[in-house]
């Protein structure tokens, strides 16, 4: 029947297959169309959603692209965007914070490169005020350089702006190009810096005090290089030209004392008159040297008394500069100047007084010429048909030109001698008169004199003057630094001494504070170890308590495992006996419950309750095992057909009529096979049959013992026939209340030793 | 087992009862045949003495439990 469903089903649900699809060979086909519209279908779907989410994406990333804010919103709520826009966009924007403060700190940097000259004398002031007291010579040195910078704060501040603006990281127009810029727009952003600097100013610590004060020693320093070096310059220049200037007049007075000689020599007659045209060859070249030396030591001496001039102006603006490391050297130009000025006019002098000689020289010779010529004139006059040129004509005179020169001679000497007593007569006025006029000449020389040497003393006076209140400055300052290094040594044994008694003070202080602390901390370390203590023999008590607690825990606790597991041995040994009682067959007993009963009496040998069960146990049981109530139940069922064939057998009916009669009975007698017994048993109750019906009944209920009950009452054959039946049961149920006993005494003890987890 | 004693005795009984039966039947014949020149009645006698007997001796097996059974006393 089975096979029918199986089929008939298989049938149906090939059916159901085929009903789909109409054949076979179109199964595939309608498969592959209907894959193919699905497939369409689902392709169409599939490229929806690809496109949506594609779409999606592509105008989320624009809009990030876009709008940073929407950006970093997705980057924080959606896990990995922040890569995806990473790998689409590039890194996100920085922070917009860090651009704006950079101009910020660019601007201040530039403004104050700008009001370098305004904010000059202010800063040491500032810094002098808020530098430490404790350096004193910085402050004076401070002090001191603001009063001789003071002027020429411009220049110093132009400079220290160069340093700074090469210095500094500023990306602005160099400094000079600023400072250049007109004043008002100048002072007007020192005006509008000035908040800005304040702030700047008042947070400038001693280093960059230190650092300005060196840079406007450099700046001195530089200035200085510049002097000296320019002073040196000029110094050379103005030596070279002036020496120049005095060779050449040197020149120029040996050239006129040449020419003057040669004049001299000129004059002279005694020279033949060979060497005469020599001599004045000579002379004109003597001359054109002279006049050549003149004009060279003319130009020489413009040259360096321009020089002269232009050194006199460097050191006056080297003087003007102020520096006083410089007036040492400035006095050492102006004494060089006013040396080579010395020089220069005292060989000019000399060139002069030369120029005298020779003028007057020259004016002798000019006479001497002019008497010469007068004489040749006259000579001419009184020998015309001699030649002028009568030099070459000495071999050639005759006595008459030599009696009419003679003649002339005398006559030229009595004129001559007329004109020389005439002359010492005159000579006195003309004496007098060149007295006077020397006098004048000489006062004029005497007052030029006068006044140069004046010039020269004045000079010379001054710069004496100079040198003396140089060294007296020195001497001044040495002093003052001496004074000062008294002052600040007194001022550093004052502060010692302060600071002595502060330090005394404070460690008195500190020694106080120390204690108080100190005791505070015993104290407070004192009260804490007590506590320790205290909680300490609280807690060895309570643990000691809690020790003995345990132990005794442990104890009854071991006491109770041991009952454990004897109960659990028990309980064991009860179980074994009951496995056994399993291996009963269907027709055969039991093993012989001999060793379970056997251990279990090992087992419990200290409990009597339950020694005296195992004793109880049939000695049938254990030897030979019991039946299981399945076969007795089985073997019943013989027993009952028997009993209800021989029910009428008895003592008194006993012949074999009886046994027909009695097996006709149980044939013919039709009665349920089953009766629920009564609860109580009434004499009418006690037939054969009733019993038997009562006894399947129990039996089917599984009540052995009921049935065994009603079995014991069966009378006559039939209880011979049920006698061995009812033997087995009474011993099997014996057995098994001993073994129930038993276990159900096994279980209470393992309940009772059995501790809840 | 008290239940299959009934069922021996009946084996027994018929066993009994069909060796008689048999033996009686044989003796009929035989005395039938050799003393009575084979007349039925010796056959049936003895089948009836053998049935009798069978009878008698399944009554009594199976009636043995309850007889009494009496001992004369040694006389003392």
């Amino acid at each position: 029947m089975l096979r029918v469903c199986w089929k008939g089903a298989h049938a149906a649900a090939r059916q159901c297959v085929c009903g789909k699809v109409k054949a076979h060979p179109l199964q595939h086909c309608r498969k592959y169309s209907t894959a193919g519209d699905s497939g369409s279908s689902a392709g169409k779907i599939v490229a929806a959603s690809l496109l949506s989410v594609g779409g999606g994406l592509g105008g989320a990333i624009l809009y990030a692209k876009w709008d940073p804010k929407f950006r970093a919103n997705v980057e924080k709520s959606v896990p990995y965007s922040d890569q995806l826009f990473e790998m689409a966009l590039g890194p996100p924007p920085p922070p917009l914070v860090l651009l704006q403060k950079k101009p910020g700190k660019i601007e201040p940097l530039q403004i104050f490169s700008l009001s370098e000259a305004s904010k000059e004398s202010k800063q040491p002031k500032d810094k002098a005020k808020k530098s430490d007291p404790a350096p004193v010579e910085a402050p004076a040195a401070v002090e001191e350089a603001p009063a001789p910078t003071a002027q020429t704060l411009e220049e110093a501040s132009v400079e220290a702006a160069h340093i700074i603006s090469a210095i500094g990281e500023v990306p602005s127009v160099p400094a000079p190009g600023t400072s250049d810029e007109s004043p008002p727009g100048h002072t007007a952003a020192g005006e509008e810096c000035k908040d800005h600097h304040e702030p700047e100013l008042k947070e400038r610590p001693a280093e960059e005090v230190t650092a300005r004060l060196a840079q406007q020693d450099k700046a001195e320093q530089d200035a200085l290089a510049a002097l000296t070096a320019g002073l040196e310059e000029s110094l050379g220049s103005t030596a070279k030209t002036t020496l120049q200037a005095i060779g050449a007049q040197e020149a120029a007075l040996t050239a006129i004392a040449a020419h003057t000689n040669k004049l001299k020599e000129a004059m002279d007659s005694e020279t033949p008159p060979d060497e005469k045209s020599s001599q004045w060859k000579a002379l004109n070249e003597a001359l054109s040297d002279r006049t050549r030396a003149m004009e060279e030591a003319e130009e020489a001496l413009l040259k360096a008394k321009g020089e002269l001039e232009n050194l006199r102006g460097v050191i006056n603006s080297a003087k003007q500069s102020k520096i006083n490391t410089a007036r040492p050297q400035i006095l050492a130009a102006e004494e060089n100047l006013h040396s080579m000025i010395v020089d220069l006019d005292k060989v000019v002098t000399k060139v002069q007084t030369a120029q005298t000689e020779a003028k007057i020289v020259s004016q002798y010779s000019e006479l001497v010429n002019e008497a010469k010529a007068q004489f040749q004139q006259e000579l001419a006059n009184i020998t015309p048909e001699t030649q002028a040129n009568w030099k070459g004509l000495s071999g050639k005179l005759s006595a008459d030109d030599l009696t009419s020169l003679i003649a002339h001679a005398h006559r030229r000497i009595d004129q001559l001698n007329r004109e020389l007593a005439e002359q010492r007569v005159r000579e006195q006025i003309h004496i007098e008169v060149a007295l006077e006029q020397q006098k004048l000449e000489d006062q004029k020389a005497l007052e030029r004199a006068v006044v140069s040497t004046l010039e020269h003393s004045r000079e010379d006076m001054r710069l004496e003057q100079e040198k003396k209140a140089q060294e007296v400055r020195e001497v001044m300052e040495a002093e003052m630094r001496t004074q000062l290094r008294r002052q600040a040594a007194a001022h550093t044994d004052h502060l010692r001494d302060v600071l002595k008694v502060q330090e005394q003070e404070l460690r008195e202080e500190a020694q106080e504070i120390l204690n108080s602390k100190m005791m505070e901390q015993e104290t407070h370390y004192r009260r804490l170890t007590q506590e320790q203590l205290d909680t300490f023999t609280l807690d060895m008590n309570a643990a000691y308590a809690r020790l003995k607690g345990i132990e005794e825990a442990i104890d009854s606790h071991v006491i109770a495992e041991e009952e454990a597991r004897k109960a659990h041995q028990l309980w064991l040994s009860v179980e074994a006996l009951n496995y056994t009682l399993r291996s009963a067959g269907a027709d055969f007993p039991t093993e012989p419950l001999e060793g379970a009963v056997g251990v279990i009496k090992e087992n419990c040998a200290e409990n009597e309750f339950a020694q005296a069960l195992a004793t109880a146990i049939p000695e049938e049981s254990l030897s030979r095992g019991i039946y299981s109530e399945a076969s007795l139940r089985a073997r019943f069922y013989d027993i009952r057909r028997l009993a209800r064939r021989v029910a009428l057998i008895d003592e008194t009916r006993n012949s074999l009529y009886q046994y027909f009669l009695s097996y006709l009975q149980s044939v013919l007698l039709f009665e349920r096979e089953q009766v629920a017994p009564p609860a109580k048993l009434a004499p009418e109750d006690l037939d054969t049959f009733k019993l038997l019906a009562y006894a399947n009944y129990s039996i089917e209920r599984g009540d052995l013992e009921l049935a065994a009950k009603f079995v014991n009452q069966l009378r006559g054959e039939s209880q011979r026939v049920a006698q061995d039946w009812l033997k087995e049961a009474r011993l099997t149920l014996e057995t098994k209340q001993v073994i129930s006993l038993l276990s159900a005494y096994a279980n209470a003890v393992g309940l009772g030793t059995t501790q809840a987890p | 087992m008290s239940e299959k004693e009934l069922g021996q005795k009946w084996d027994h009984c018929l066993a009994d009862s069909a060796i008689k039966f048999g033996t009686g039947l044989g003796l009929g014949i035989v005395f039938s045949v050799v003393f009575f020149k084979r007349r039925t009645w010796p056959i049936v006698f003895g089948t009836g003495l053998g049935l009798g007997m069978a009878y008698s001796n399944c009554q009594n097996d199976l009636r043995s439990h309850y007889v009494l059974h009496s001992k004369v006393a040694k006389e003392q």
